[in-house]
C-alpha cells in the first residue's frame, strides 16, 4: 500500500530538556481533516511546526508524497500553507499590498479582482485602502485568512484559527474548511473552540496526556 | 529564482519607504559621529585629514549595526518571516535579497553623504574619491556579514548589543583596508591594492555569507 500524501513515522519531539511526545505516527488523505488535541503546553504547536518543516524533530520523520519533507521541501512548501499564531501580516501594508507580496514571495502571479473579492468575501469591503496597522486583531487574522486562500495550497495547517474571530467570521471559516476539504484539500488544525463540520470525517489526535472534552 | 529575489527586493524598499524614520535614524547617526571627531580633537585641518579616512568608515561600519538588528526581527515578530522561510524558494535568497534591501536602504545614503563629510575633514578631491570607491566595495559586505549577525541573534533578548559585539570583529578587514585605501593615496603609496583585497573580501562575502545566515535563520526560528 502506497504512503498516504502526508504521513508522520515515529515523530518525537523535545523542548529542551523535556520530551513532548514520542513515537507519534498518522497518515493524512486529501478530503480529510486533522484535529490535534491537548492542552495546552502539551505539544500542539510543537508538532505543527514539525509539519511544516520549521522546526526539526528529534526521531522520525514527516513525509510528503512518500518522500521526506526535507527532501522534497521546495514542492512540498508550494503545497502546503500554514497559519501560525502570528498573521503574518505587515502593518505599514494595506490588506491587498500584503496579499501583494505574499503571492509575490511565493511566485505566483497576482490577481487583484480575485484578491479584492476575497477580501469582500471575508468582510474586509471597508478596510482595503487601510494599513493593516489600524485594523482590529480579528480583522487581521481575516487578512491571514485571505492569503491562505489565495495560496491555494493542498494542505493548511492551522494553528488556532480561530482565534480572534467572531461568530460570522468562525461559521465563515468552518464553511470554508468544509469547502478546501471537498474540493480535495487536507487540513492539519488546533483548536480549542467548537467546531461545526458536519458531513466531514474528523481524525483526532490527542498530544499530551491531557484527557479534554469532545469538542467538535 | 530572479523574481523572487526581486520580490523580497520590491517588498523590503516598499516597507523602508514606509517607516522613513527607522533607516533615516542611521544616516542621522552617521552624520552626528563624524561631525562629533571634529568638535572632539580640534579644528586643524592637517590634523582632520589624517583621521578623517579613519573615522568616517568607523562612522560607517556602527550606523550599519543600528539599522542591521532590525533586518530580521520585525519580520520574525509579525510571523511573516515564517511564511518567507516557507516559501518554495531556498532560503539563502532570502537572505541575500533582504541583505540586499538592506544595503539599498543604508548604504547608498551613506554613499551619498560621504563626500560631504569628506569635505568636512578637510580631504583632497582625489581622496574622496577613493573614500567613495572603497564605501562602495565595502558598505556590501556590512550588509552581508550583518545578515550573519542579524539571523544568529534573532529573537534573543539584548539581541542589539550581542550582534554588535559578534559583527564588529568580523568588519575589522573591511575597516582596515577601506581606510587603508584612502590613506593610501593620500600618503602617495596608491590605493589599488587595498581597494582589491576590499573587492576580494566583498565577493567572499557575498558567496559565503548567505549560506551562514540561511543556516542561522533556521536555527533561530526552531
Amino acid at each position: 500500500m502506497p504512503d498516504p500524501l502526508l504521513s508522520v513515522h515515529d515523530l518525537a519531539c523535545a523542548r529542551g530538556e523535556r520530551l513532548l511526545f514520542k513515537g507519534m505516527g498518522f497518515g493524512l488523505e486529501q478530503g480529510q481533516l486533522l484535529l490535534v488535541q491537548g492542552g495546552n503546553g502539551q505539544g500542539k504547536t510543537s508538532l505543527l511546526r514539525l509539519l511544516t518543516g520549521l522546526a526539526r524533530p528529534e526521531a522520525g520523520e514527516v513525509r510528503w508524497r512518500g518522500e521526506s519533507i526535507r527532501r522534497v521541501s521546495e514542492a512540498y512548501h508550494a503545497e502546503m500553507c500554514y497559519l501560525g499564531h502570528a498573521n503574518g501580516v505587515k502593518d505599514d501594508l494595506n490588506p491587498v499590498e500584503n496579499l501583494r507580496f505574499a503571492d509575490g514571495l511565493h511566485g505566483r502571479a497576482f490577481d487583484q479582482k480575485r484578491a479584492v473579492d476575497t477580501l469582500e468575501r471575508l468582510g474586509l469591503s471597508r478596510c482595503l485602502d487601510l494599513p493593516c496597522r489600524v485594523l482590529s486583531f480579528g480583522q487581521r487574522r481575516r487578512v491571514a485568512l485571505a492569503a491562505l486562500l489565495l495560496a491555494g495550497a493542498t494542505l493548511w495547517i492551522l494553528d488556532e484559527p480561530l482565534t480572534g474571530l467572531d461568530v460570522h467570521a468562525v461559521a465563515l471559516m468552518e464553511g470554508l474548511i468544509r469547502d478546501h476539504l471537498k474540493a480535495g484539500g487536507m487540513v492539519v488544525a488546533t483548536t480549542h473552540q467548537a467546531l461545526n463540520l458536519e458531513g466531514v470525517t474528523v481524525q483526532r489526535l490527542l498530544v499530551g496526556n491531557v484527557a479534554i472534552p469532545d469538542l467538535a | 529564482m530572479h523574481r523572487f529575489l526581486l520580490a523580497v527586493l520590491r517588498r523590503d524598499l516598499t516597507l523602508a519607504a514606509r517607516r522613513r524614520g527607522d533607516w533615516l535614524i542611521a544616516q542621522f547617526f552617521f552624520v552626528m559621529v563624524a561631525s562629533l571627531f571634529p568638535l572632539g580633537v580640534g579644528p586643524e585641518p592637517e590634523m582632520l585629514a589624517r583621521i578623517g579616512p579613519g573615522v568616517l568608515w568607523v562612522a560607517a561600519t556602527l550606523a550599519s549595526l543600528l539599522s542591521l538588528s532590525r533586518l530580521f526581527a520585525d519580520d520574525h515578530h509579525d510571523g511573516s518571516l515564517e511564511h518567507m522561510v516557507l516559501s518554495p524558494e531556498p532560503t539563502v535568497l532570502l537572505v541575500l535579497g533582504k541583505s540586499i534591501a538592506h544595503w539599498l536602504i543604508y548604504g547608498i545614503p551613506v554613499l551619498l553623504i560621504a563626500p560631504v563629510l569628506g569635505i568636512q575633514f578637510n580631504l583632497s578631491w582625489d581622496a574622496i574619491l577613493v573614500l567613495e570607491l572603497s564605501l562602495l566595495l565595502g558598505t556590501p559586505i556590512l550588509s552581508l556579514l550583518g545578515g550573519v549577525g542579524a539571523a544568529l541573534t534573532l529573537g534573543l533578548r539584548g539581541g542589539g548589543v550581542l550582534l554588535t559585539l559578534l559583527i564588529l570583529p568580523l568588519y575589522v578587514p573591511a575597516l582596515i583596508f577601506g581606510a587603508g585605501a584612502v590613506d593610501g593615496v593620500m600618503t602617495g603609496t596608491g590605493a589599488e591594492a587595498h581597494l582589491s583585497l576590499l573587492g576580494a573580501f566583498m565577493m567572499l562575502s557575498l558567496m559565503i555569507a548567505p549560506w551562514i545566515a540561511a543556516a542561522a535563520l533556521r536555527v533561530s526560528l526552531e
